[in-house]
């Protein structure tokens, strides 16, 4: 009995303790526990992300998607496409580099599956509790393009080369704002622990810097390598990309990969601007209220509660992730870098030097709404001038096409445009 | 032996085994692969010393960022798979200068602080600083992310080499661009 209430309220781990005492080898067993647990659910949950993913994009396309298999809703189709693919023979390229070609993939997957060790899923459930815990994350994260240059060249194809080449420039470019963007949220919180972070936010950060999570998302999209900056398996572009001579689950395991560190991404922007499991509006009113906020480490099944908090938060913001997919369409190799160095780095330092300042200057004690309120405005201003330099800069580009001189009205211009 | 020591030796023996290769492999692609497995050995090694910020530090920069630098050089600049060179060089001279150079400069620091040993009376602490007015401050090891932050922009601390090196830095990445922006005709 005791033990089923144990796992229902996420707290096996302390009745193992009581039950095992305190030999030397407890801690190592229940590590071991924890590791295989983690990985197994991050691997298996993917199954269910796939099937996922193609109703959505079904749906938003006005198809049906995956309908046989398992059932009008086609739930098996997934797992039956994993059998193929694993039943599938393991085939290496005559000519391929050996050691590179096989490493590349197993290694994507261990990097995808190393950073859900700092993700903290409800209180006191996460696998370490680093004090460098985001920084690990991207270091950690930044293992998975190392593994794009050994599938590119270990596969001896001109054109997985030139694909990897490709995903290797989007990938190393877009990891600058990605890494900025996150520095945001870790002043605001005074800590770079991904737990330290949840329990800062009195109000989600989303709304208190939405430029820097706007930013993180957008990066997000570019290091996952999803719409609209798919150019790591651009299949109308070159040929498919770093992959094209991987078959089977070798194959599989990219993909694998992808969802993984989508899901992590996703799990990552719920941790650094949602409040992670914390139920930031029902403690917010049960505040108003005269209640004592709901603390989820005392009350019974708190972590259960909390669990589910973070999961549906996270499904959310992966539901978005699918809902750009299916709508929009890939930008251009020469767009993605200029749109990252010419707007994203520039947008995000300035954020930095904005919030950083800010900062510093609101008095220590000051509530913790009336400094969300005062970041809020800063970034709302810093977002109102981008758009202003955005429109002057696309207003020059407009004359410049039409070969209308600077000094010309803004009636004539405005004729160029064509309706919609 | 404890758990850590057995941890440090294996960590040892991947980094100097994996630099070995480095040094006598033929294929240089296969040379930057094992340069990196290296650098992950060296990141262990800062793990085991509980500098994890280092570790971090130094997974970004060396894995992510030095050792892609260096395979896009290989690409770039050898036939793209014939990438098989002679192992040995004519640099003897300044390999062995190189070497002696840092073995002494290694073994003057660490002499410094020879017979190493940890003080049972500071647990955790990397240094003890005493302020002007008497007050001893611990730098606790532990978290030190920062204590180290606070380090680099400290005038007591750090800052002027943090800065001089930022000044070179920036000096270096002008200087790339210079290098590498194309060579225009004089517009008269």
């Amino acid at each position: 009995m005791e033990f089923i209430r144990s796992l229902f309220s996420l707290t096996l781990f302390d009745y193992l303790r009581t039950v095992w005492g305190d030999a030397p080898w407890v801690e190592l067993v229940l590590d071991l526990i924890g590791v295989v647990t983690l990985s197994t659910f991050c691997l298996l949950i993917v199954i269910a992300l796939i099937w996922l993913e193609r109703k959505v994009i079904a749906r938003v396309q006005d198809r049906l998607g995956p309908n046989r298999v398992g059932g009008r809703y086609g739930l098996l189709q997934t797992v039956a496409d994993v059998l193929k693919l694993l039943t599938k023979e393991s085939i290496t390229p005559a000519g391929a580099d050996r050691i590179a070609y096989n490493a590349a993939p197993i290694l994507t997957v261990m990097a995808a599956l190393l950073m859900w060790a700092v993700m903290p899923f409800a209180p006191g459930v996460i696998g370490v509790d680093l004090n460098i815990g985001i920084f690990y994350v991207l270091a950690v994260s930044s293992v998975s393009v190392v593994t794009l240059l050994l599938a590119g060249w270990g596969s001896n194809n001109k054109y997985a080369l030139l694909g990897a080449f490709r995903a290797v420039a989007q990938l190393v470019a877009y990891e600058v704002p990605m890494i900025l963007s996150l520095l945001v949220p870790i002043l605001l919180a005074r800590s770079m622990s991904t737990v330290d972070i949840i329990n800062a936010q009195v109000v989600p950060f989303l709304f208190v810097v939405p430029l820097a999570a706007l930013i993180f998302f957008i990066s997000s999209l570019a290091e996952t390598g999803r719409t609209p900056f798919d150019l790591l398996e651009a299949e109308s572009e070159i040929v498919a990309g770093f992959h094209v001579e991987y078959g089977g689950m070798k194959f599989g395991m990219f993909f694998l990969a992808e969802f993984v560190t989508t899901l992590f991404m996703s799990g990552l922007f719920v941790t650094v601007f949602l409040g992670g499991w914390n139920i930031p509006i029902i403690n917010g009113l049960l505040g108003a209220v005269g209640l004592a906020p709901l603390d989820l480490n005392i009350i019974a099944f708190g972590r259960l509660l909390g669990l589910m908090v973070f999961f549906i938060k996270t499904f959310l913001i992966y539901f978005v992730y699918i809902w750009i997919r299916s709508t929009l369409p890939r930008v251009r190799v020469d767009q993605i870098l200029s749109f990252n160095w010419k707007f994203m780095v520039p947008l995000t330092l300035a954020l930095i030097f904005v919030v950083a300042i800010l900062d510093k200057l609101i008095p220590d004690g000051t509530n913790q709404l009336v400094r969300g309120l005062i970041h809020l405005g800063s970034n709302v201003l810093l977002a109102l001038a981008t758009l202003e330099v955005l429109r002057r800069y696309a207003r020059r580009q407009r004359q410049r096409q039409t070969g209308q001189d600077a000094g010309a009205s803004q009636a004539p211009i405005q004729e160029t445009v064509p309706a919609h | 032996m404890t758990g850590q020591q057995i941890v440090f030796i294996l960590l040892s023996f991947v980094t100097l085994a994996s630099a070995l290769i480095v040094v006598v492999n033929r294929n240089l692609f296969h040379a930057a692969l094992a340069l990196m497995v290296s650098f992950l050995g060296v990141a262990g090694l800062y793990v085991t010393l509980d500098a994890g910020f280092l570790a971090a530090a130094q997974l970004l920069v060396y894995i992510g960022a030095i050792s892609i630098l260096i395979i896009f050089a290989i690409m770039m600049t050898r036939r793209l798979m014939q990438a098989t060179e002679p192992s040995f060089n004519t640099q003897h001279v300044a390999g062995i200068v190189a070497a002696v150079a840092t073995f002494v400069l290694l073994a003057v620091v660490v002499a410094g602080y020879w017979p190493l040993r940890a003080d049972p009376s500071l647990p955790n602490v990397a240094r003890v600083q005493v302020l002007p007015d008497g007050t001893p401050v611990e730098t606790v090891l532990q978290g030190s992310v920062a204590a180290l932050g606070r380090a680099f922009v400290s005038a007591d601390a750090y800052v002027i080499p943090f800065e001089l090196a930022s000044v070179l830095l920036l000096a270096a990445l002008v200087g790339a661009i210079v290098v590498a922006w194309p060579k225009t005709e004089d517009p008269s």
